[in-house]
């Protein structure tokens, strides 16, 4: 019997990842304790190698290759990109976090890499094979993360009700996924797309399957009313590894809905956008009124996050190229905002102290004025203030909602806008206006500070100029859609 | 020979079954992990009634992946537990309040 070998060049950047996050696996059994760093710096080495294979073999066409169930398009690249870069900011972030907690192991940094593997099939998937799989890979990680902080209560609970609840997901994505494939005779995303155009599959039977599709990925997403494990997985979670759970693998649900949705149920649009709709707004109304009562930080983050997912949807349920660009960059900038948030959660902790508390940021502009102007940005621009990247990313998605005529839409996102400004700017007011609890400087070594610095920096940049990035997201999704 | 819709009927009674599990059951983390492993069933029976029925093999193809799939997740679910009850000593579903707000 003969196989054919299929053409391995699209999934280059793939293949390397698998074999090196293996390799790295192994090499860490010969690394001493002391000498951890060296894992550290071969998974940085492996990261940006990656990024040079993705960036040497970008294409300017979709190429498929394995049966077609994997393409290597201009989206790929860009979100692989995006997903490379934010985990190795990530992990320099959260260097001195894990040595202090006894979690700078080898562990960590394979499942980041096994973890980033999963997100990069996620993106180039073109069949729902290697959508679940690549899913599954991720979650199973992101589980396994987080209780990696075996003797805390609280990491090991969230880590069951993220497994609980993510399962749970996992089976209604897997449920939906078998009902389009009954109506449609196929498992591939672009045959999909011509039998829905076609109107030879029972519509019924789709639209049934759609309803649980759509509520898989807004469990993923952590959107309302799907958002349950959002706060206490945040909240319970090692701060590294809710960085890691809050800022890739939201690009990876961003190119989940795109394949899924945008790509091969573009044919059921007025179906889904409706439902869409019904999910953007539960979730910037209950996110951001309910992150006004909290009173830690990582919590108030997590109903921030399930507001700004219930933004990205707005741009999603436009269902054009012009609301898929503005998606994209709003996911873009959230990372980006998310990294530099998280990131400063990370340098002001220390050995026994998770900086989590609302009150623990009380003068921090008198214990660290630079430190303290840079979350200022990170604030303002999560809030959406002007010249900031949210802003931008607020107001392109809004106009994206305004072009196909959902104006109470954006009446109402505008509206909750004003309210999340609130629980932000508390964060600015308690830094800025009351006394410290601690008059010591942040611990933050030199290195974690210039990159801090050029992360909050960025969030300004973007902000003044952000066409050059519009202009990269809206060449990528129309060479690829 | 039966019909296509029997199985279908079947494959939602199951993971009807399965989401209630989780959702109502209040004892035991361990029945969760059998409501999840009920529910992947459930989906397995469904792609395996329509891959015969569209004479397609790709359905019965992603039900061993699926399988494969479930097995890594109840051992990592079931690594957790372990980890939970060494911590807790419970493992009552009620038990997992500490998180709150």
């Amino acid at each position: 019997m003969n196989v054919p070998i299929p053409d391995l060049a699209p999934a280059v950047a793939e293949l390397f990842m698998l074999a090196a996050a293996c390799a790295v696996l192994l090499a860490d059994l010969f690394v001493r304790d002391a000498r951890r760093w060296i894992t550290l710096a071969l998974t940085q080495c492996v990261l940006a190698a990656c990024v040079v294979i993705v960036v040497v073999t970008a294409g300017s066409r979709p190429e498929f290759t394995f049966s077609m169930m994997f393409v290597d398009d201009p989206l790929a690249d860009a979100l692989r990109l995006c997903i490379l870069v934010s985990v190795a900011v990530l992990l320099a972030y959260s260097r001195r976090y894990l040595a202090d907690r006894d979690m700078f192991r080898g562990e960590f940094m394979s499942l980041t890499l096994f973890a980033v593997l999963g997100m990069m099939v996620m993106v180039s998937a073109n069949h729902f094979i290697t959508l679940y799989l690549g899913l599954e890979l991720l979650s199973l990680s992101l589980y396994a993360m987080i209780a990696l902080q075996r003797d805390s209560a609280t990491a090991t609970e969230a880590a069951m009700k993220y497994f609980v609840l993510g399962a749970l997901a996992s089976g209604m994505l897997l449920y939906g996924m078998s009902m389009v494939y009954g109506a449609t005779g196929s498992m591939r995303l672009d045959e999909i797309a011509t039998a829905i155009a076609r109107g030879e599959a029972n519509r019924i039977v789709l639209v049934f399957g759609l309803v649980f599709v759509v509520a898989g990925l807004g469990f993923k997403l952590g959107v309302v009313p799907f958002h349950m494990w959002v706060p206490d997985v945040y909240h319970g979670a090692p701060t590294a590894v809710t960085l890691l759970i809050g800022s890739a693998p939201k690009i990876a649900a961003f190119a989940f809905f795109i394949r899924i949705l945008g790509d091969s149920m573009e044919g059921l649009w007025p179906d889904w956008q409706s439902m869409l709709a019904v999910m953007a707004v539960l979730s910037m109304l209950l996110g951001n009124l309910a992150a006004i009562a909290q009173t830690n930080l990582k919590r108030m983050l997590a109903y921030s996050s399930i507001s700004h997912m219930g933004f990205l949807l707005l741009g999603l349920l436009a269902g054009n190229g012009m609301g898929y660009t503005v998606a994209m960059f709003y996911v873009i900038a959230y990372v980006l905002m998310n990294l530099g948030t998280f990131g400063m959660i990370l340098l002001a902790s220390r050995r026994g102290f998770e900086a989590d508390a609302l009150d623990d940021w009380r003068g921090l502009s008198r214990r660290d004025p630079w430190c303290a102007f840079l979350m200022l940005l990170l604030m303002f621009s999560m809030a959406g203030v002007p010249p900031t990247v949210g802003f931008y990313a607020k107001f392109s998605v809004l106009a994206a909602v305004v072009n196909v005529d959902l104006l109470w839409l954006a009446v109402f996102a505008v509206m909750m806008s004003l309210i999340g400004a609130f629980y932000y700017l508390r964060v600015v007011k308690l830094m800025y206006f009351d006394d410290p609890v601690d008059p010591q400087p942040l611990l933050a070594s030199t290195p974690s500070r210039v990159l801090m610095s050029a992360n909050g920096l960025a969030v300004l940049a973007l902000g003044l100029a952000p066409q050059p990035l519009m202009a990269w997201c809206m060449a990528a999704i129309q060479r690829s859609l | 020979m039966v019909p296509l819709s029997h199985y279908l009927i079947l494959g939602a009674a199951l993971f009807a079954i399965s989401v209630l599990g989780i959702f109502l059951n209040r004892k035991n983390v361990i029945i969760l992990l059998m409501a999840i492993e009920l529910n992947l069933l459930a989906v397995n029976l469904n792609f395996i009634a329509f891959s015969y029925y569209l004479q397609d093999l790709s359905g019965q193809v992603f039900v061993f992946f699926i399988l494969t799939v479930a097995a890594a997740e109840s051992a990592i679910g079931l690594a957790i537990l372990v980890a939970l009850f060494r911590n807790l000593r419970t493992i009552h579903v009620d038990d997992l309040g500490s998180l709150k707000g």
